[in-house]
């Protein structure tokens, strides 16, 4: 029996996140009589979208062994992108059209300029990243110097509804879960395991290394973009500051959700799972009644314990 | 000599010199009067600042495994708030002030270390997880609100000039860049730095003990950090709950321009104190020209990633 929950967590390393995650929801349903109920869970996922989309991206790019700093400030750019399209041009139907279209084009293009730099130019990735970051985040400031500007009405009632009964942001999940699980299947998810693996190894096998980097670092900027896109549903306005929290949490829920910083183990079910985890953790402080002050530390208290515990099951496994 | 003078140019250390030359150049042409004795003695303040969180930075750095310190930006606001408040402007309790002040951010360190040495949690992980204990424990005792203040002796030693025109705060960061190249030089634990930065496993088998020399080496960080935050108090009297987190990168940032690799085990701390003089030049000139701050964010971006063009490059998978 242990041998075999051994094996299984092997195979899969989100494991200790399910366990995690099934806690924090009793805990949560506890705390929170209505937790379970249809509207409050939907609320929930709305309210942890951006986060899980994030981290969905950036997993990709951790998995090739890099990182992506810049993913919090693509989803500002996007956002007041959007916004101001949107705004600029009268709120009507085709407005909101190209809105969303530039919007997840500036995405992918953020990213693929992460890539290009660090797969190409060979630039370190963690400074290669921040500095985009703040190319990123001056563009957004640009944009838009403070929060503001509104889209019509349709746009969030539209986020905020449903669409066959099923709330739109649901949907959203669902659709990201479904593209991610096609992701996981395709040469490129495989190849850019290997890379995160040995990338000496994987270049001399053959295998489009750069191309592949690029390619996480693309899917990055447009998960980035996809959660600036739901940020402009979900408050029905732009912040040029709005993603800034969004990179080191979807570090955290990746690192949580059992993908290994030096690539190649780990996956996206695991990065939603920790976002998920991040989300709840918050939830059940608030519920929790604690005095406004103890909030920071003990989150910062059951992160570090959650990382930690994390990193160390993995050990025990390995050894 | 054409390859010498090709080998000079490739050395970090002379193109930040060679940069720092240039941006002078540049800020005085750009805006008469920027090369003034004073305004170059405010520059090195704040480059001292910087290069003093930079050296724990370097320290953690040069060790190697993906040594990086993401938590001195919360040690530093913690400290300083620390210190402020032990010191209520009285220079009575200047030397408990610094001395508790020490001894608690070389604790901290110290706990990152032994997560990072003993349970294996990697560094970017556990020095985030750190970060977020750090804040929300500064938050707690805050409560949101800045108070404390500097001994006016601090305050003196950091701004006024204290021996040929130049403040307090240049001596001791002269002081801390001479001991700490000492160090890394002349004694064993610097050998000992390079060595584990280099190659750990050959390290271990030679006999260095690989996991306090790296615990101590986040101790440090933490010590160094603890510094700034003095210094900072020192330099501003009394500070905000953020006011370290603005040092948070830029000390990757300065370590990185500074010539010392991000994978261990070659660089040195004088480079780092160039890099920091540039970061801060390159801000200051920003600040002078007459442009938007999204435009000096932007340029700042830029000029960061053309940095990494020249020197931040890392080897190729080809050969």
């Amino acid at each position: 029996m242990k041998m075999r929950l051994a094996l299984s967590t092997q195979r899969r390393p989100y494991l200790m996140a399910v366990m995690v995650f099934l806690v924090l929801c009793v805990i949560n349903a506890i705390l929170q009589p209505s937790f379970l109920r249809f509207g409050v869970a939907a609320s929930n996922v709305a309210a942890f979208l951006p986060m899980i989309l994030v981290a969905i991206g950036q997993t990709y790019v951790v998995l090739a062994s890099d990182i992506d700093l810049s993913a919090g400030t693509i989803v500002s750019l996007v956002n007041v992108a959007v916004v101001s399209i949107i705004d600029g041009m009268g709120g009507s139907g085709m407005s909101i059209a190209l809105g969303l279209a530039i919007g997840l084009g500036a995405g992918l293009v953020c990213g693929l300029v992460n890539g290009l730099c660090v797969a190409v130019l060979r630039f370190q990735p963690i400074v290669t990243t921040f500095a985009s970051g703040i190319v990123f985040a001056g563009l957004a400031l640009w944009i838009l110097p403070e929060a503001g500007k509104q889209v019509p009405p349709a746009v969030y009632r539209a986020y905020g509804g449903m669409v066959l009964g099923i709330p739109t942001v649901v949907l959203i999940l669902l659709a990201a879960i479904v593209v991610a699980a096609f992701v996981s299947r395709t040469p490129f998810y495989h190849a850019l395991r290997a890379t995160g693996g040995n990338m000496q190894a994987a270049y001399q096998s053959g295998l489009p290394v750069a191309q592949v980097r690029i390619g996480a670092y693309t899917m990055s900027g447009l998960f980035a973009s996809l959660a600036g896109v739901a940020l402009v549903g979900e408050t029905a306005s732009g912040d040029p500051l709005i993603g800034g929290a969004l990179t080191l949490s979807s570090v955290t829920a990746v690192v949580l959700g059992g993908t290994a910083l030096k690539g190649c183990v780990g996956g996206v079910t695991g990065s939603i799972l920790g976002a998920f985890i991040l989300g709840l953790i918050n939830n059940v402080i608030f519920f929790a009644q604690l005095p406004f002050e103890w909030q920071g530390l003990i989150q910062g208290v059951i992160i570090l314990a959650a990382l930690a515990g994390g990193v160390v099951m993995e050990r025990g496994r390995q050894s | 000599m054409g390859a010498r003078m090709l080998a000079w140019l490739r050395n970090p250390l002379s193109v930040a010199i060679v940069a720092i030359i240039l941006l002078l150049v540049a800020g005085e042409l750009l805006s008469p009067g920027f090369v003034s004795q004073r305004q170059i003695i405010t520059l090195l303040k704040v480059a001292a600042l910087l290069g003093v969180v930079a050296a724990g930075q370097n320290l953690v750095i040069l060790g190697g495994r993906e040594g990086i310190d993401l938590s001195v930006g919360g040690i530093i606001s913690f400290t300083a708030f620390l210190a402020g408040n032990v010191m209520q402007q009285q220079d009575a309790l200047l030397m408990q002030g610094v001395v508790l002040v020490l001894a608690a951010a070389f604790a901290i360190g110290l706990v990152t270390g032994l997560g990072i040495t003993v349970l294996r949690i990697p560094p970017l992980v556990m020095t985030l997880g750190m970060l977020g204990v750090v804040q929300g424990g500064l938050v707690l005792l805050t409560r949101g609100v800045p108070s404390g203040r500097a001994a006016p002796t601090l305050s003196r030693m950091v701004s006024e000039p204290l021996m040929l025109g130049l403040p307090g705060i240049l001596f001791i960061w002269i002081l801390i860049g001479a001991a700490l190249t000492l160090v890394l030089r002349r004694t064993t634990f610097g050998f000992n730095v390079y060595a584990i930065g280099t190659n750990e496993a050959a390290a271990a088998l030679a006999g260095v003990p690989v996991r306090r020399t790296r615990a101590l080496l986040y101790a440090l960080s933490g010590f160094f950090a603890g510094a700034a935050g003095i210094l900072l108090l020192g330099y501003t009297e009394y500070v905000f709950v953020g006011a370290g987190d603005q040092y948070m990168l830029p000390s990757v940032i300065a370590v990185v321009i500074g010539g010392t690799s991000l994978a261990g085990g070659s660089g040195g701390y004088v480079g780092t104190m160039a890099g920091a003089i540039v970061l801060v030049l390159l801000q200051s000139i920003l600040t002078t020209l007459n442009i938007p701050p999204f435009g000096r964010q932007i340029v700042f971006g830029v000029t960061l990633l053309g940095l990494m063009l020249l020197y931040g490059r890392q080897r190729r998978l080809r050969g």
